[in-house]
């Protein structure tokens, strides 16, 4: 009996993968429906469905991105501190200081693919128009999750806390004070007004309540941390279930009737 | 450029052509070997090999210190030649006509030799210090990749659309039918999946290395870059408040964008082209798709990324950035146009001392005129469009999908209009009530 053979035939193994290796029809089956990470497939799929000139596989590579933000962000996270005093130091001595030096790149690098790959994606579906019926609303959920990606850049774009990005997200969120009825410098502003005091300032409206305070400083590094690595991902995880889900729901991958 | 020499630049540059133009000849080397191998076209496949021993001519004469460049003439024709309004019509125009020939286009080998060019016309271009400077900016090194990934894959859409096309007016059914039988996921799918995630993670390992994470001075609130701009994939959104005020260009439109876009489904009710590339069963949806996708997205983001230096000002793509550059800006409201200019007055004057609704009502009388045209615009039109051009639409649509994708679309033209009406007259707002920050 080799090596091989003694692990797949151990108690360990078998408690893991409870059948033998997927080699025969029968067990290539049974793989897609016994495992967790596998299960979000189907068992068979047309030929035309997997044909790279028809996906371009823009769908998939974008989750890959996500899960390679996911764990090049954890990881970034164990050096990182979201305070004025340390967060431009922390980004410089991991370029210098840590070793793997290159983990800042691998998540900005990833996070820009991320957004090209989202909009690929989206391209590739409308030209085949994937989003007609029955899979209309698994479109709409797939532009929040543009949304979505798009404020996760945006709000990553500000940790490193050096000048490309505190002007870049004050140019950004310059345009929230103009908020019609909602930014202190937005159209109908006046509105909201009781007795001649004005409720919307600029320590009130829609702008404040991104940066948490009259303009970009440590309460907005804050305010984007926790935006960017906690609230944000989690609202991305769950529309992603659900994105996956109904792909399967609507009919699998779309194609011609 | 200031501070480098000419011959620093193209020095320093020199050793990346040399590898870039190596690439491009064996690019073009397995092309060659495809076609005379493969297909049987050794004609097709000569030119190529011709090619490729050039391009290896041009690599050597880089590494060896010398990359070949554009004459100062042309690079100042072109410089010449950037503008506002040479840009967005010129890339419509493209656009057009890359639809209308999109038979001809999608042919693999007018796609390679267009393919050949552009990166050659890169090559030559990077030699001049103020383009290079731009384009190898590490966030905006992303963005070329968009171009060139964009450019590939509208050619890969376009080439299957046509030929589902011609296959439709022959009764066929569309190629994507041919491979119908079902495959097991495992090992076809999850093999694949398994290969591209390799591929994507040396694509990732190489990048990081081979670029470093741009990271400036320490922020600092009190030293403003010029020119400032909002990551790269906003570019298009800075760019529309040249023409919109920030409650438009910032927080309407996008959000209109959005609503757009979540609503297409429930708009588009052509029930062919599900499923497979196709233009011809789709064209409307397909051509309002591409001309907000390519033209107002995409091309702004290029236009805010590469030409927007300085105080927003516009540059060639060989020009040096100066910030002391001024360009005399004497934009005129329409109110100003209409009272001043066709009335011989002096524009209404709200005065401080009287009451809010007489000072409300003068604003109204000086504006009346842009008033009474976005109103027109945007409440008079639809109807008239259902009446007409969108007839068919209306009936098939129903009232309110009718009008909200006419508002819709409305919206979406409402940029092209303002640009037109800048370049043309000078037009700043067509309503403009600063009093409430209402400038339309």
């Amino acid at each position: 009996m080799s090596i091989g053979e003694m692990i797949r035939e151990s108690q360990v193994w078998k408690s893991i993968f409870r059948h033998p290796m997927p080699q025969d029809r029968r067990n290539r089956i049974v793989v897609m429906l016994t495992n967790f990470f596998l299960h979000l497939h189907p068992v068979s799929i047309k030929k035309q469905g997997i044909a790279l000139s028809y996906t371009w596989c823009m769908g998939g590579v974008t989750f890959f991105l996500f899960l390679v933000e996911t764990v090049t962000g954890v990881l970034l996270m164990f050096y990182y501190r979201p305070t004025l005093e340390w967060a431009y130091n922390d980004i410089l001595a991991l370029r210098d200081v840590t070793s793997l030096g290159i983990l800042r790149e691998l998540h900005r690098w990833g996070a820009h693919a991320m957004v090209i790959t989202v909009w690929l994606h989206m391209y590739r579906v409308f030209l085949t128009g994937s989003y007609k019926p029955p899979r209309e609303f698994n479109w709409v959920i797939g532009v929040i999750l543009l949304l979505l990606t798009l404020l996760l850049s945006f709000t990553g774009y500000l940790l490193p806390w050096d000048q490309l990005a505190i002007w870049a997200i004050t140019v950004g969120s310059n345009m929230a004070r103009a908020t019609p009825i909602l930014g202190h410098e937005g159209p109908g502003q006046q509105l909201l007004n009781i007795q001649g005091i004005d409720m919307i300032t600029n320590a009130s409206d829609a702008r404040f309540a991104l940066l948490g305070a009259r303009f970009v400083g440590e309460e907005t590094l804050n305010r984007f941390y926790i935006l960017h690595c906690i609230a944000i991902p989690l609202g991305v995880a769950l529309l992603l279930a659900i994105h996956f889900w109904r792909v399967r729901k609507d009919g699998g991958i779309s194609g011609p009737l | 450029m200031h501070g480098v020499s000419e011959a620093e630049v193209v020095s320093g540059i020199a050793p990346f052509l040399g590898g870039y133009y190596l690439f491009l000849a064996s690019m073009n080397a397995v092309m060659a070997f495809y076609l005379w191998h493969y297909k049987h076209r050794t004609n097709d496949a000569l030119v190529w090999t011709a090619f490729s021993l050039f391009m290896v001519i041009v690599s050597a004469a880089a590494m060896g210190g010398s990359p070949p460049g554009l004459p100062e003439s042309v690079r100042n024709l072109v410089n010449w030649l950037t503008g506002p309004v040479i840009y967005s019509v010129g890339t419509t125009v493209l656009l057009v006509i890359a639809y209308v020939l999109r038979r001809w286009w999608v042919k693999p080998m007018v796609a390679w030799t267009l393919l050949n060019i552009s990166l050659v016309a890169m090559g030559v271009s990077m030699v001049d210090a103020n383009f290079a400077a731009i384009v190898t900016k590490p966030d905006n090194v992303p963005i070329v990749g968009l171009v060139f990934l964009l450019g590939f894959f509208t050619w890969l859409a376009t080439a299957k659309a046509v030929e589902n096309d011609n296959r439709a007016k022959e009764g066929l059914p569309p190629t994507e039918k041919l491979d119908d039988e079902k495959v097991l996921v495992w090992p076809d799918l999850v093999y694949t999946e398994l290969i591209c995630m390799v591929a994507l993670t040396a694509l990732l390992l190489v990048w990081a290395i081979a670029l470093q994470a741009p990271l400036e001075e320490p922020a600092s609130s009190v030293k403003t870059p010029n020119p400032s701009k909002a990551p790269w994939y906003f570019l298009g959104l800075q760019e529309m408040l040249v023409y919109y005020d920030p409650w438009m260009a910032g927080v309407v439109l996008p959000s209109l964008v959005l609503v757009g876009l979540a609503a297409i489904p429930f708009l588009d009710f052509n029930k062919l082209g599900n499923g497979y590339y196709t233009i011809e069963q789709r064209k409307f949806s397909y051509l309002v798709f591409q001309f907000g996708f390519l033209e107002l997205w995409i091309t702004l983001i290029i236009l805010g990324t590469f030409f927007r230096g300085p105080n927003w000002n516009i540059f060639g793509p060989f020009e040096f950035w100066d910030p002391h550059k001024v360009l005399a800006l004497n934009n005129v409201d329409l109110s100003q146009y209409f009272w001043i200019g066709f009335m011989g007055e002096a524009l209404p004057k709200p005065s401080p001392d009287a009451t809010t609704l007489s000072q409300i009502l003068t604003i109204l009388l000086r504006e009346w005129l842009g008033i009474v045209l976005v109103v027109l615009y945007f409440v008079a039109l639809p109807p008239l469009m259902a009446a007409t051009i969108f007839r068919g639409f209306f009936v098939k649509m129903g009232f309110l999908r009718f009008m909200l994708m006419a508002n819709l679309l409305l919206f979406m033209a409402a940029l092209p209009l303002k640009m037109v009406l800048r370049w043309t007259l000078n037009l700043k707002y067509i309503i403009a009530i600063p009093e409430f920050f209402l400038n339309f």
